[in-house]
């Protein structure tokens, strides 16, 4: 174990270099670039096996990796933004063919007005692909769950990709104390992939993606929910697993001051780091405040988000993406989560942050001091000049 | 290799089966069987969605003998590479000894036009790859929509002829040159109505490392109006106009493979096919015309290059 200061980005390839997966197919997009950079460099210089792939365009590059992980090969990429909306056609036969890719996302605004900043307009654009959809606060949480996620992925009962989201720039590009577990120990974590059913496998030939009509079609659909529904259960399981090494806890969510919260903010990413701090301030001032921090948003863990949240009077849920003509996505989602509480809480949706707008500790108390007087609009921008 | 000897590597080489719903007459399932016969190694193959794809693999009916993967329309070469690469991740790491080959499949929609990209990608990064274009001038399996394949002056469902417009007005794309252009060690024209060229060229194919392109001509029943007993008849008529020349280029090098004997007007390649009937009319003389001459123009490049 060694602490080093690095980049989100590049814990992330630290991880993606203890693992060392086959293959890694991947195209170059602002700010993942900062992954794959590194993880090119541990190529160059031999500290990994993996075979690179540099496509010509990130749906090459979730093609290829459909193609290496059909043939039986542990199969990584990363993208942000553009990319990923270019990818995601392909994000659907992915999880359609049960392949178990990983990939990290350096979330970042979409197109147009082009922009280049955090926010989680791509990941919440393929939120019903069918891709197990891991959110991370920092860098620390990142590199640790594409070990959760490697394994989650190639559960024989799960057979799911699975993206691992971390903020553009922000945590991609920001530098943090970042604990890198030891090689040996994060290789036995991961163990060596079993492929289900190869390609390469050529004595025992199998056909993937076949034409399914209407007579078998809704039947694998139904499979892949269940298959969600199983990863759901594993993510626990496997998460207890990784904390015999890292003595961390793998929720669904984190709770941060939440025992006897009135007022919590609902949020996902870095921006529950600046939460977190607004709290503290609040809470040295008496005030009983909190923070729901989701962690795993696919498979969402609705059940279990009602529970924490029942004894709360009012809620904020931010939302760092915007989604036009409906309830921002995570706000509805929590909407969903509450419907079956009988006494529910105020509940308010912020979005903010688009295009990486800065979130402030000003403006999360502002929200904060809002649900402790129950006067908060239903919805409403953070910081927007109207 | 005769042509007795060819149809004995078909029947003991049926990597597709029998029993597919392709269209009487089609030819591509003699396509994919010529190439998959001449090798005797496995071979793995993925397929652009199209004709091919649909008509083999209706679930829960499989005709692949072999192992295979469809993923979608534009990335059957992106997605080979990635198969090709997980071999030789796992061949390096001790995991896997056999050696296999692998080819793609695509149809001149998922090739020439929104496949182009991925199939250049492929052949940029030199995989050990073999892609097949079975090339029936438009896209059939949707309806017989214009392609960047499809002959000047073709009648398709969205460039139909019609009072104002006779059809296509623009000359075909030329992948084999755009594939030669990667300077890939080898890229070939053949025709359905050639198996024994079309075998020699997949077994030189399969001979050479890194990636390979064959475009084969496939004349489509449906989509070109004929009736099914003519295609092979229509597909030869092709070469001996030379409206199709069968040519192959070897690390850079032009090599023609067949020279017609004598002179044969591009008209009696066009008057066999609906698609061109409206050509037939005396006022559309002049689009007759400009075929043949792009055909006499085209014929006289590829000598030069041909150093013939």
């Amino acid at each position: 174990m060694k602490v080093e200061a690095l980049t989100g980005g590049e814990a992330v390839a630290e991880a993606m270099r203890q693992i060392d997966p086959d293959v890694v197919a991947a195209y170059p997009i602002t700010p993942q670039t900062i992954i794959m950079q590194k993880f090119a460099d541990f190529h160059a210089d031999g500290l990994v096996e993996s075979e690179l792939v540099c496509v010509e365009s990130e749906h090459s590059a979730m093609s290829c990796c459909v193609g290496a992980a059909a043939a039986g090969a542990r199969t990584m990429t990363a993208t942000s933004s553009a990319g990923l909306a270019l990818m995601w056609e392909i994000l659907g036969v992915a999880a359609g063919l049960r392949l178990p890719i990983v990939m990290p996302i350096a979330n970042r605004a979409l197109s147009a007005p082009i922009n280049i900043h955090c926010d989680h307009s791509d990941a919440m654009g393929c939120r019903d692909q069918g891709w197990i959809m891991l959110f991370n606060e920092n860098g620390q949480e990142a590199y640790e769950a594409m070990f959760l996620a490697v394994k989650l992925a190639e559960r024989k009962d799960v057979l799911l990709p699975v993206m691992v989201n971390l903020d553009g720039f922000i945590t991609s590009h920001g530098v943090e104390n970042i604990t890198i577990y030891d090689d040996a120990k994060m290789k036995e974590f991961v163990g060596e992939p079993a492929p289900n059913k190869p390609l390469l496998n050529v004595d025992d030939p199998v056909t993937y993606g076949p034409l399914q009509l209407p007579d078998y079609n809704i039947e694998t659909r139904y499979q892949q929910v269940g298959a969600m529904e199983a990863a759901k259960k594993a993510y626990l399981e496997i998460g207890k697993e990784l904390s015999q090494i890292t003595g961390k806890e793998y929720g669904y969510f984190e709770k941060y001051q939440m025992d006897d919260a009135k007022a919590v903010i609902v949020a996902m990413n870095s921006t529950a780091g600046t939460a977190k701090t607004v709290i503290d301030k609040l809470r040295l001032k008496g005030k009983k405040v909190g923070l729901l921090k989701i962690r795993l948003f696919r498979p969402f863990p609705y059940k279990e988000v009602m529970e924490a949240l029942q004894n709360a009077k009012s809620v904020c849920v931010l939302d760092r993406a915007a989604s036009y003509g409906a309830n921002a996505p995570l706000y509805g989602e929590i909407k969903n989560a509450l419907y079956d509480l009988k006494k529910k809480p105020a509940l308010s949706s912020c979005v903010y942050g688009l295009g990486g707008r800065p979130i402030f500790e000003s403006e999360i108390e502002e929200v904060f001091t809002k649900l402790l007087k129950k006067d908060l609009e239903e919805t409403s921008f953070i910081g927007v000049r109207k | 290799m005769n042509i007795k000897e060819l149809a004995i590597n078909l029947e003991k080489n049926k990597k597709l089966a029998s029993g597919h719903r392709s269209c009487s007459g089609c030819g591509f399932p003699q396509i994919v069987r010529a190439v998959l016969a001449s090798t005797d190694k496995p071979v793995i193959t993925s397929c652009a969605t199209g004709c091919l794809e649909v008509t083999t693999t209706i679930y829960p009916f499989n005709s692949w003998n072999i192992p295979f993967i469809h993923s979608a329309f534009e990335n059957a070469a992106a997605t080979i590479a990635g198969v090709e690469s997980a071999y030789n991740a796992l061949k390096r790491k001790g995991k896997l000894d056999k050696e296999i080959k692998f080819v793609a499949f695509g149809g001149d929609g998922g090739t020439y036009d929104i496949g182009l990209q991925s199939l250049s990608g492929m052949l940029e990064r030199g995989h050990d790859v073999l892609y097949v274009c079975y090339d029936n001038g438009a896209y059939m399996n949707t309806g017989i929509q214009r392609s960047s394949a499809t002959p000047f002056g073709a009648s398709t469902t969205t460039a139909p002829a019609g009072k104002v417009h006779q059809g296509k007005e623009e000359f075909r794309k030329d992948l084999v040159k755009i594939c030669a252009a990667h300077n890939i060690p080898y890229v070939a024209q053949a025709s359905v109505s050639n198996l024994i060229d079309l075998t020699n060229k997949a077994q030189k194919a399969f001979s050479i490392k890194g990636p390979k392109v064959i475009v084969v001509l496939q004349p489509c029943t449906l989509g070109w109006s004929y009736p099914m007993e003519k295609t092979i008849e229509i597909a030869k008529l092709a070469v001996e106009t030379k409206f199709w020349p069968l040519y192959e280029v070897e690390y850079g090098k032009y090599k023609l493979n067949y020279k017609p004997a004598k002179e044969v007007p591009v008209l009696d390649f066009i008057k066999t096919q609906g698609r061109f009937k409206h050509l037939l009319k005396p006022e559309n003389q002049h689009i007759v015309d400009a075929i043949q001459n792009n055909v006499n123009s085209e014929w006289e490049k590829l000598l030069k290059m041909c150093e013939e």
